[in-house]
């Protein structure tokens, strides 16, 4: 069941907002408070905010458990081999090996206040991407398939 | 060089590789369903090389120490953190080593097990991934150095352990199975984080080698110890706090079940890791021993006890589970008990602990094997309950000569393994208080005669014609059983070989809480 | 006495939810007390880590004084982050139950007998 047309226009306007703030506390999560735990979860809020709007169908119409599945597998995925290719490295998992190759995420720290570079810190971002995008996967799927369990008695 | 690499990487491959095979397990079963089961099974098949691998490793050099994220393996403690291991250090000796190898044999014989018996079920992607990150969490139970790790683990084993046990839901409950799993497991996973907590405050530091060797056993860390034991033993099956195993082991898949039995000796691991190494002498061993062996002995009797008038076939083998748990309890009790006495410990604590770590591999081996023999009569026939079962003898012959071959090794006769750790335990036992050894000989003959009645009403009598259609079960199943049955047999036959190579060392390593600390902070 | 206050409410919590678990009839209510307890554990952590006085610990140009530790920290976010796997896996039980069985009452969800 749709929700009123209030409601919705709302979400749509909000909906983009929280993509983008999710996306910048998942991306900035080596230099402010946050992460990609916490922006994952943020951009999940953004899709719960959805489901709620709109009705069930029309949701699983557009996205669908499955693509959400696939984009927790990737996130999952990209994860454990990020870790792994550091065995490749010569050093042990988990090391950060971007660290010492190449330019990218390289750039030394900035001593003293500065208004952080994103460009630093190794394998870090490639980590907190990889936990962002499992974790709005994993969240959504929760919501959508408890959603689905309570459909009936709507 | 890739060797090389291979070689000095086995701690962490040894999760990463089912971790990476569970992710991806879904993406490929999306493609195919065959694919996807060929998947799963090349990845446990991996993991056991891995497993085999490192056992090898421990054992010719010694306890294998992996820290993530350093430069090398060994660098443990980082030269400017002022001796401190502030990484995470995988500790692999002969014990953990041991342990993982049960695991990952148990695990392949389940993952082909499964691939028959999954068949019928919807939601197969979920089910492989999930049983390949139980065995994720019980691997890593069973290495990992670090106390918060360890919590990690147990927690990863419980949910991944309390989806699958739901997974067949079975008009809601299996799922009531699974919730109540789940609830206990996590409440147990909470108090070993609060006694975690106790111990950082104090301390400071999380690895086990740390604590233990600033271990000063004040009252803050006997509420610790006590937490850790309540939740740990609760989560092996030890009676009293054992309701949960009936219901969550009679309502898993059966190649579920099996899996389970390995995931709760990975509780009773951290016990014996708990008692031995993180606390060692510091604390009261005779008092502790006794507690383990007053605990054993009551699990021993309360398992077999209610095990005697189930109905229900999986019930029965869940209680009697419970009931083994006891006699590993009860030989390492022992060891403990006599922990600072080195004459005792030589004449006899040192074989019973042996007892009760060889009867943990062996009770994984011949109980896994009985869950999936009973998993091959409910696939076949559809009902659990001995009333209604019998007469199966003249129509799943392979099932039930598996099945006598693992009702034998629990009660205890030879040539099987169950006869050879229950005789070391006896033996042992005995010298330290005649009394206990001979509960623990009653209670295998009330086992051996609860399987005669199941034996009894499963499989003689005249063929029932309600199963008149009844067939054996496909080969995957068979196959299985017999990789588990062949290990039975081969446990049983060569048991000195086995304990020379396997459980002598795991119970040194146990022993050795000096060695456990030097390995990991380096010659202190 | 003012700096055990953490430690007595995080006590308080734990055995609040173990109560709670112990004495409610309804499904929900009990994983309510079982995050009580997790709560209660959270806290016990980060007030393990506090240092009165202290500051963020972040190293660059830090002026001199005492840190909080950070360790619990991170332990404290990766039990919150394993709880809502674990809550979110429990309700799902729960909402199945209510669904095959008609009711999240305690007393009356006891197929599992003997």
């Amino acid at each position: 069941m749709n929700m009123s047309k209030i409601v919705r226009s709302a979400a749509n306007l909000l909906f983009p907002f929280i993509l983008v703030f999710g996306f910048y506390i998942v991306l900035h999560g080596h230099l402010t408070p946050g992460g990609g735990f916490q922006g994952g979860a943020v951009i999940a809020t953004g899709f719960v905010l959805m489901f709620v709007a709109y009705s069930y169908d029309f949701i699983t119409g557009r996205i669908g458990a499955e693509s959400l599945h696939t984009t927790e597998t990737i996130g999952l995925v990209l994860f454990i081999v990020t870790a792994l290719v550091a065995i490749v490295f010569g050093v042990t998992f988990f090391t950060n090996w971007m660290l010492d190759v190449g330019p990218v995420l390289n750039n030394p720290v900035a001593f003293g206040p500065n208004p952080g570079d994103l460009n630093t810190a190794g394998f870090i971002p490639v980590m907190n991407l990889a936990v962002g995008i499992e974790v709005l996967g994993a969240l959504s799927v929760i919501v959508l398939y408890m959603l689905s369990g309570t459909k009936e008695e709507i | 060089m890739m060797q090389e690499l291979l070689l000095q990487n086995l701690p962490a491959l040894l999760l990463a590789v089912p971790m990476l095979g569970a992710f991806v397990t879904p993406l490929i079963g999306r493609a195919s369903g065959g694919a996807r089961n060929l998947w799963a099974v090349a990845v446990m098949l991996a993991t056991l090389a891995v497993a085999v691998l490192l056992t090898a490793q421990v054992l010719s050099s010694g306890t294998v120490v992996y820290t993530f994220g350093a430069a090398a393996p060994d660098l443990t403690v980082p030269a400017d953190s002022g001796g401190i291991p502030i990484r995470i250090i995988f500790a692999v000796d002969a014990m953990g080593a041991f342990m993982a190898l049960a695991a990952s044999l148990v695990g392949l014989g389940v993952m082909l097990y499964s691939l028959a018996s999954a068949t019928r079920s919807t939601g197969q992607n979920g089910y492989y991934a999930l049983l390949l990150l139980l065995v994720v969490g019980i691997l890593g139970m069973v290495c990992t150095g670090d106390m918060f790790n360890f919590f990690v683990f147990l927690e990863i084993n419980s949910l991944a352990g309390a989806a699958l046990v739901a997974s067949r839901v079975d008009k809601g409950v299996a799922v009531e199975a699974g919730l109540k799993y789940a609830v206990l497991s996590t409440l147990g996973g909470l108090l070993v984080l609060f006694a975690i907590a106790l111990l950082y405050g104090q301390y400071g530091a999380l690895n086990i080698a740390v604590i233990a060797s600033r271990m000063l056993f004040t009252p803050l860390d006997q509420i610790a110890l006590v937490m850790l034991l309540v939740a740990l033993a609760m989560k092996a099956g030890a009676v009293p706090m054992h309701f949960w195993t009936p219901d969550a082991y009679s309502m898993a898949p059966s190649s579920i079940t099996a899996l389970l039995v390995v995931a709760s000796q990975a509780s009773l691991y951290g016990v014996f890791r708990v008692v031995f190494t993180l606390y060692g002498l510091t604390l009261d061993y005779a008092t502790i021993g006794w507690i383990i062996i007053i605990l054993g002995v009551l699990s021993m009797f309360v398992g077999v006890t209610m095990a005697i008038p189930q109905k229900d076939v999986k019930r029965l083998m869940a209680y009697h589970a419970v009931s083994q748990t006891g006699y590993m309890l009860l030989g390492v009790g022992v060891g403990l008990a006599v922990l600072g006495n080195q004459q005792l410990l030589d004449t006899y604590g040192v074989i019973a602990m042996e007892g009760g770590i060889f009867h943990i591999i062996n009770h994984a081996m011949y109980k896994g094997l009985l869950f999936l023999t009973a998993g091959a009569i409910f696939y076949r026939t559809g009902t659990r309950n001995l009333n209604q079962l019998g007469g199966l003898g003249h129509s799943m012959k392979w099932t039930m000569v598996f099945f006598i071959i693992g009702a034998l090794a629990i009660a205890g006769i030879p040539p099987f393994n169950g006869f050879a750790s229950k005789l070391m335990i006896y033996e042992s036992v005995f010298l330290f208080n005649p009394l206990l050894a001979i509960i623990a000989m009653v209670v295998s003959i009330l086992t051996l005669a609860s399987f005669v009645k199941v034996f009894h009403s499963i499989f003689m009598g005249p063929r029932l014609p309600e199963y008149a259609d009844v067939r054996e079960v496909p080969a995957p199943m068979i196959i299985g059983m017999a990789l588990l049955s062949l290990l039975v047999i081969l446990f049983g036959v060569f048991p000195q070989e086995v304990v020379d190579l396997l459980i002598t060392p795991a119970a040194g390593a146990l022993i050795d809480q000096g060695g456990y600390i030097a390995s990991v902070l380096g010659g202190a | 006495m003012f700096f055990n206050l953490p430690f007595i409410v995080a006590a308080l919590l734990v055995i609040l939810g173990i109560t709670t678990m112990l004495i409610k009839r309804n499904l929900i209510k009990m994983i309510m007390g079982l995050a009580l307890v997790e709560a209660g554990v959270n806290l016990l952590l980060v007030s393990i880590g506090y240092r009165a006085g202290g500051i963020a610990p972040i190293f660059t140009s830090a002026p001199d004084g005492v840190m909080v530790m950070p360790t619990v920290q991170a332990m404290t976010l990766t039990n919150i982050v394993i709880g809502i796997a674990t809550t979110a896996l429990l309700l799902s039980f729960v909402m199945v139950i209510y669904r095959m069985y008609g009711t999240a009452n305690a007393e009356k969800v006891r197929k599992l007998r003997g």
